[in-house]
Formats: C-alpha cells, structure tokens, sequence
C-alpha cells in the first residue's frame, strides 16, 4: 500500500496521472456524442489519419516540437472528416467502407512519409513514430498542461452546447426545422472529436485512443436511458480508467500506460454488460427467472375467473 | 528475382483480400478487417509464449482462433443491443491492450519486435523461405497467401449463390431456409485466415487497405457483383504492381506506396466513374437541365 501512496507523492507521477485523468474525461464525453451519432469507430479513423499530418508537419518545418505535431494531425484529421462526409455524401459507399479506405489511405500515406523522412537522413526525426504509439511516460509538466487545457475545453464546450448536441445526436431534421445551424454544430462536434484524438494519441497511441472514445461511452450506455447522466458516467468512466490503468503502470511493473488504460476501460465495459440495472446481462437473467417462477406459480394454482364464470353457469 | 515474389506476394494478397473484401463491403461490415488485425496480437503473443519458437505455423493458428474469437464477441455485444461499429471498437482495442500488454509483460529480452509482427514488411519477402526435403520451395509467403486465396476462391465458388443472397438480403436467405449465420461466420472465417496469412508477411495496413479500398473502387463501376469481384481483384493487382513501381521510384515503403495507388484509383472512380462517378453525373444533370430550358422555350 505504501507503494501506492508514495505514487502520489512523485511530481512527476502526479503530472501524469492528473493528464490521464483528465483526457480520459474528455474523450469520454465527447465520445458519448460520437457513440449515438453511430460514428464511433471516427476515432479509430482520424487517429490513423493523422500520421501524414505529422509527417508533413514535420518536413514542412523541421522541428520536432509539439505544437507543430499537433497541428499536422488536426489538419490532417480535419482533411479526413471532410473525406469520409465527402465519400457517403456523394457516392453509393457507405460510412465503415468510407471510414476504412480513408483510415488505410492516409495511413499508407503517412507510411511512405516516414520512409522518405527516414531516408532523408535528417538527424532528429527519431521519435517521430513514437508520437504515435504514444508514451504517456515521457510526458512532461508542459505536455500535461495543454492535454488539462484542453481537455476542460472539450468538457466546458459539451456543457455549454449541451442541448444543441442532444439534439443533432437524435433528431437533426427536427433541429434544422427549430433553426439550429446543423451543418456548424456537426463541423463543431467533428472539430471537438479531431482535438481529442490529437491530443490523446501522444499520451496512449493510435489504436488506444480510439478506446477511451468508445469503451467509456457504451459502458455508460447500459447504465441509463437519459442523455445527461450518460455523458456525466461516460466522463466519469474515461476518467477512472486514465487514473486506475496510470496508477497501475507507475506502480513500478513496467507495463506501458495505454492499454492498461484501455484494459481498465473494458474492465469497467465487462462489469456494465453483466451488473447494469435494466440492460445487464445478470439483472436480466434474474428478471427472467422470476417471472418464470410467477408464472409457475401462476399456472399451478387454479385461476379465479374461470371458477366464477363455472359457478355462473 | 527478388522483384518478381514481391510483385507475385503483393498480387497474391490483394487477389484474395479483395475477393472476401466485396462482401464485407456490400454487408456493411469494412471495418472488421481492422479490427481482426490488430486484435490477432495476443494470439500471436500467446503462441509465441506457448511454443517458444518464431515459427509461423503455431503464430498462425494462435492468431486465426483470436481472430474468431473477435468476430464472436462483436457479434455477441451487438445481438446484446451495442451498436455494431462501437462492438469492433471495444472488441478489438481490448483484445490490443491484451497484446501489448503481454509483449511487455513477458517478451522484453525475446527477440519479438512489434514493428515487425503489426507492420511486416513486404521487401523481406523473398529472404524468408521455405524448403521440404532440400528442396527450395520459394518465399514463405506466396505459399501461406496462395493458400489463403485457394480456400477463399473455392469456398465462395462452392457457395456463391448463398453468399451472395446472404450479402444482398439476409432476411429474405434466412426466409428460403438458408443458415445466414453458418454463412456469416464462414465469411468471417475466410476473412481471418485471410488476413492472418497476409498481415505477417506485407503489414496490417496493406490488408486492411486492400479489403477495402479495391472492392469500393469495384462497387462504383459496376452494378453486378459476379463483375465487382473480378473488378476488384483486377484493381487490387493493378494497384499492388503498380505500387511497388512507385515505390522503387521514390524509395519508400512498398505498402504504403500500394495503397496509395489504390487510393487514387478509388479517388479516379469516385470522380468519373461512367455510372456512379460525381463529375459525370453533374455533367449529366447540366445537360438535363439544358435540354429542358430549351423545350420550355
């Protein structure tokens, strides 16, 4: 236990439990709004497609710094969600084929990037691929600060536009007829969703990103009907995953942060498939099994109308 | 002779990728690709662990059964009411976790890089060979896919009148008595050996990339599927020769440069295919337009 407590106290530790915590948050949030838009595996998408971006990014300046990474990726994201509409909008492809051939093209794209920046030969572009398979590890206090900083953004920007979002979530015909501007909302939620993957991929990875935007959600989903607790259980969700699954990597085994970020993610999905109220797969076998027994019960004593109507005759 | 495997191992691949790829796209599902390859991970690991040798064989059937045991549990969540798309996602990023977290955990002094099992590099090709009785049989690779395609051809021309009412119509299939389910999952067998057999050869992405892209580049210019598959395997070969020229050209990833190309071409079908394709239809509609400007005049 003492291992654990003197977790906390190790600044650096302390750093980037709090930067997991806190994009755990807000990846869980938005990704609540991706999940029922039916857009979840978007994050698996854009995180893949933000490697020629880095990599443009990266020749276009030549330096390494963050900044710079993320912007290629968000510009690079941004590209993508503009693909992926453009395709399902005008041709007969639906939105997984279009997701997939956007996902593999910019990443087969970005692949022969590397391998040019590779042969070039420039001296410091080690790493690069590292910022894609993340290294929440490495992070420093300045890394931690703009994931807290943004992070809050996307959570304060969910709670303000809140109702806008329910609303083009579940009905957009019925928001363009109230005069909602749909189509900004949409680019806006999009934007939000290309933000979180790009800062998320630095801290957990490509794949693992695209986990704290779904698992967090659809756990939180067997948990209600209603779309405000959802988001707030999804946050909560995501968060405690980034702690629990930070906590357990420091603790000194040497296991990488991101999937046991994830791993702690589908823990929290395993519990909520079996013990949800209402949806669980436990609570439901229970239901079923009493009324079996009610209607056991039922059948086995003899039923009162039918005496009366006998005893009418 | 080295060229030569390469461009028969990539045609390879993309012949048998692009074959069980068109009923992936026509039933919706593109992005089970993706998920069966990255979530293969712990299979591989495991029967690394349990084997103890780099052998492919072991690797292989570890990697084949993950890759069921996936399309099992995205099938179970989304028949428990989750959406399908949000099923992979959970199923698959789990089953990676897994992975890496087994590779951390159990291969550090173990020479199993995981660059080289997710992002197998199809120049090597020709170097890992195979041979029985003394006898060279050529690269490991073009036997593995080869194999891959045989099963893949002969299971869907055996049962090609069911896959394809199971692709267009389940429920009209299971109607006429057909086993939709036994259909779905020997689909999504083929698509595990398929992608099993490739991935460790030429990379994750030239697989996913070449179920998916060459088969929607196919849905676009053709309205017959018996066509869209032969169109597909044709673009998924054009792509994967054309691929490694540019490739040698610009001295880059062989892979990446196969994708690339088929994505220009699906780009080049999404601007102008004859029946489908955006320029031609905006020109069709002007011409329509016209034509009824002048009658009304």
């Amino acid at each position: 236990m003492s291992g654990w407590l003197g977790l906390f106290g190790d600044p650096n530790v302390r750093w980037i439990l709090f930067g997991c915590m806190l994009l755990g948050l807000g990846s869980g949030v938005v990704g609540s709004f991706a999940y029922l838009r039916k857009q979840s595996l978007m994050g698996d998408a854009l995180s893949h497609a933000a490697l020629p971006g880095v990599c443009i990014a990266f020749m276009l300046t030549g330096v390494k710094s963050l900044f710079v990474l993320l912007a290629g990726a968000a510009a690079a994201g941004l590209v993508a969600t503009f693909g992926i509409g453009y395709i399902t909008r005008h041709s007969r492809i639906k939105q997984d084929a279009a997701l997939a051939i956007v996902l593999t093209v910019f990443f087969g794209v970005g692949i022969v990037l590397l391998t040019q920046i590779q042969h070039s030969g420039s001296g410091n572009q080690s790493g690069l691929d590292k910022f894609l398979f993340g290294q929440a590890a490495s992070m420093v206090g300045t890394d931690v600060a703009v994931l807290a900083v943004i992070s809050c953004v996307l959570v304060a920007a969910c709670a303000l536009l809140f109702k806008e979002f329910k609303l083009i979530s579940f009905d957009p015909g019925f928001a363009r007829g109230m005069g909602f501007p749909v189509a900004v909302l949409d680019h806006l939620l999009m934007l939000l969703f290309v933000i979180a993957v790009v800062v998320g991929i630095q801290a957990v990875g490509v794949v693992l990103m695209a986990a704290l935007l779904i698992t967090p959600a659809v756990s939180a989903r067997y948990w209600t009907e209603r779309l405000g607790v959802m988001v707030a259980l999804a946050g909560t969700f995501g968060a405690l995953s980034g702690l629990v699954g930070t906590a357990i990597s420091a603790s000194g085994n040497n296991l990488p942060t991101g999937p046991l970020c994830v791993l702690t993610a589908t823990a929290v999905f395993a519990a909520s498939v079996l013990f949800a109220p209402g949806r669980g797969v436990l609570p439901k076998a229970l239901r079923r099994f009493s009324a079996r027994r009610r209607l056991a019960r039922s059948l086995a004593e003899p039923a009162e109308p039918a005496l009366r109507k006998e005893h009418v005759q | 002779m080295t060229t030569l495997w390469i461009l028969l191992t990539g045609m390879l691949v993309a012949a048998s990728c692009s074959l069980v790829g068109c009923f992936l796209v026509l039933r919706k599902m593109a992005m089970i690709g993706d998920a069966i390859s990255h979530s293969v991970l712990p299979g591989i690991v495991i029967a690394f662990l349990v084997s103890g040798s780099r052998d492919s064989l072991p690797m292989l059937l570890g990697a084949a059964a993950i890759g069921l045991v996936t399309v099992f549990l995205i099938q179970l969540f989304h028949q428990g009411g989750v959406q399908s798309d949000a099923a992979i996602g959970v199923v698959f990023t789990a089953l990676f976790s897994v992975g890496i977290v087994l590779v951390s955990a159990y291969t550090q002094h173990i020479d199993l890089d995981l660059d080289c099992v997710l992002y197998g590099e199809i120049a090597y090709v020709s170097w890992n060979t195979i041979e029985i009785a003394g006898i060279a049989l050529g690269p490991k690779a073009v036997w593995g896919v080869g194999i891959a395609l045989l099963l893949g051809v002969l299971c869907i021309s055996l049962f090609y009148k069911q896959f394809k009412l199971c692709a267009f119509d389940p429920a009209l299939a299971a109607a006429i008595g057909i086993p939709v389910a036994l259909f779905h999952y020997l689909l999504m067998s083929l698509v595990s050996i398929t992608t099993v057999a490739s991935f460790e050869s030429v990379g994750a992405i030239l697989v996913v990339g070449m179920l998916v892209v060459p088969p929607s580049t196919a849905y676009l210019l053709t309205e017959r599927l018996g066509r869209m598959i032969v169109y597909s395997i044709a673009l998924g070969c054009v792509s994967a020769v054309a691929g490694y020229y540019a490739a040698s050209l610009l001295d880059a990833s062989i892979a990446g440069c196969m994708i690339g190309v088929a994505g220009a071409l699906f780009v080049l079908a999404l601007l102008f295919s004859p029946s489908h394709g955006v320029v031609w239809r905006r020109w069709r509609q002007r011409r329509l337009a016209e034509a009824h400007r002048l009658e009304a005049h």
